[in-house]
């Protein structure tokens, strides 16, 4: 019986950090967005939702395979990041808060509802991109599927890690987001900068698109709301503006959420997200990996 | 080698500078002087191309400025070492130093110009891995002035190096300052430290409540009673 638990336990961190993995992914890109522009981007969910689509498309259309489709998406969705910000935010830039806040509301309704209109509020079937196979490995149950999301998930969150810390690009994001005013006196031009940060961010929200739409092989004009704002939370949860934070609170969300529906029930999984939210924010709202704003002299 | 005529700065309703005109000779040490809020920093601020004039004009050797972007003006050898140090507290010593090389592309020229901040100060290099942020107030105006130097420019605007520091910092500053100035960059000093500013300038301007009140040779400035009286002590 016990020797059972563990098993289950075992089982559920295994569906649970691929899931987190996703939400890691997509939480990058609020928390990127955050840093440079102390913006939540509202529309990031439904950016993940047209990466969905094009890999669809990418997939059915063009009868692409696996990797070619998901670099599309990632395209599709950098560009689409990019047109965002320079059409809708940009112009709001230095009006009170609020206002570029709701524009993001905006386009998030935008975005979907104009994908509802050109492709029906249908749901669709995603093509199996990648084989259907599964392992049983003592016990335990991971698919093919499983490994190849973790797979890419990590390998993106390698890949950015080292944008960020080690190329001009990124070391230009980390001036900007710590003080434009200053950035800017170095010569790093801010719109292109903030530019590059929605194309990161959006491309990683277009993979995560992708790798769910093969995951739970259906995808629909509004799947983007709440993974949007899960992986929101796992932004809050890790300290927003932070991108370590980002990943590890996705990892944490996603394997809260599958221990929840494992051992107690799925229907409870949202309201548990949510309460983490609750409770960061009354904790520690800076987040797991926020430190308490200090004065600068 | 700078011209700033008839420059008119507005913060929403407040009128911040009243046509000012103003000059920079190259090889020179000009340094601007006035109480706080008289519109030093906007000045600067405006040359740097983060604040737009509403009339007249910027030249840096005869090329109108006023209009370009600040990225442009850095590109053009004027480089900003901001109030406040403003440095990227989040980012190493060494990052501060390459974010200043940003407009550069040469490897070996950013390694030389390197070389060059890190004999100016020495105690930057034992701390290149530390982050930006731990750093003492000392060494943090060391790092902006040494990250402002990194585009290597022809024209250093530096505001308020002094402020908060001991006053033997202060001294090691200032002689920095003249180095700087000796190896032939030409800078443009805004200061409350009046007295030791004068000392060092060629030219000084007096600023009040957005216009220029007085302005002469260092020297003559320093002896003006007006001056002495306002910003002397005395």
């Amino acid at each position: 019986m016990g020797d059972n638990l563990f098993l289950q336990f075992v089982q559920q961190l295994i569906n649970g950090i691929s899931l987190g993995s996703i939400y890691a992914l997509i939480a990058l890109g609020y928390t990127m967005v955050y840093g440079i522009m102390k913006l939540i981007n509202f529309a990031h969910g439904d950016v993940y939702m047209v990466g969905a689509y094009v890999g669809f498309f990418a997939a059915t259309t063009a009868n692409l395979p696996f990797f070619p489709s998901i670099i599309l998406a990632m395209l599709a969705t950098g560009l689409g990041g990019v047109i965002i910000e320079r059409l809708a935010y940009k112009p709001l830039r230095h009006h009170p808060k609020i206002a570029i806040l709701t524009t993001a509301i905006g386009v998030s309704l935008f975005l979907e509802y104009t994908t509802m209109l050109l492709l029906t509020p249908q749901p669709r079937t995603f093509p199996p991109l990648l084989p259907n196979a599964i392992y049983h490995i003592g016990g335990l149950i991971i698919s093919f599927q499983q490994i190849v999301i973790l797979a890419v998930s990590v390998i993106l969150m390698i890949l950015l890690t080292y944008v960020v810390n080690h190329t001009k690009m990124g070391k230009a994001m980390r001036a900007v987001s710590y003080d434009p005013d200053a950035a800017q006196l170095m010569g790093i031009n801010v719109d292109k900068t903030i530019s590059f940060t929605f194309f990161v961010g959006s491309s990683l929200a277009g993979a995560a698109g992708v790798l769910v739409g093969i995951y739970y092989n259906s995808i629909e004009p509004l799947m983007g709301i709440m993974p949007g704002m899960k992986a929101f939370i796992a932004a809050v949860l890790g300290g927003i503006g932070i991108i370590p934070g980002a990943m590890a609170g996705g990892l944490i969300l996603g394997v809260v959420e599958a221990l929840i529906s494992g051992f107690i029930s799925s229907t409870f999984r949202d309201a548990a997200a949510f309460a983490i939210l609750i409770i960061i924010l009354l904790i520690k709202p800076t987040g797991l990996f926020g430190k308490n704003e200090h004065e600068k002299v | 080698m700078l011209e700033l005529k008839d420059i008119n700065v507005y913060y929403g309703a407040i009128h911040a500078l009243k046509g000012i005109n103003l000059s920079v000779e190259e090889g020179q040490i000009v340094s601007l002087i006035g109480a706080n809020g008289a519109g030093k920093t906007t000045t600067l601020r405006t040359i740097s191309g983060l604040l737009r004039s509403k009339t007249g004009g910027i030249t840096f050797f005869d090329e109108p400025l006023h209009k370009k972007n600040a990225e442009y003006i850095v590109c053009k050898g004027i480089s900003h070492c901001p109030e406040g140090r403003r440095i990227f507290a989040n980012m190493t010593v060494s990052e501060n130093l390459e974010m200043g090389a940003f407009t550069r592309k040469d490897k070996k020229e950013i390694a030389a110009t390197l070389k060059m901040v890190y004999e100016h100060f020495p105690r930057l290099k034992e701390r290149i891995s530390q982050m930006a942020g731990t750093l003492s107030g000392g060494e943090q105006q060391m790092l902006a002035m040494g990250r402002a130097l990194m585009s290597r420019p022809k024209l250093l605007l530096l505001d308020e190096p002094s402020m908060g520091l001991a006053p033997i910092l202060v001294k090691e500053i200032f002689n920095i300052i003249k180095e700087i100035h000796d190896m032939g960059t030409t800078v443009l000093l805004v200061e409350q430290n009046a007295r030791m500013a004068l000392s060092i300038s060629d030219y000084a301007y007096v600023l009040e409540t957005g216009t220029i009140s007085l302005q002469g040779e260092a020297r003559t400035l320093a002896e003006s009673e007006d001056v002495k009286k306002a910003y002397l002590g005395g």
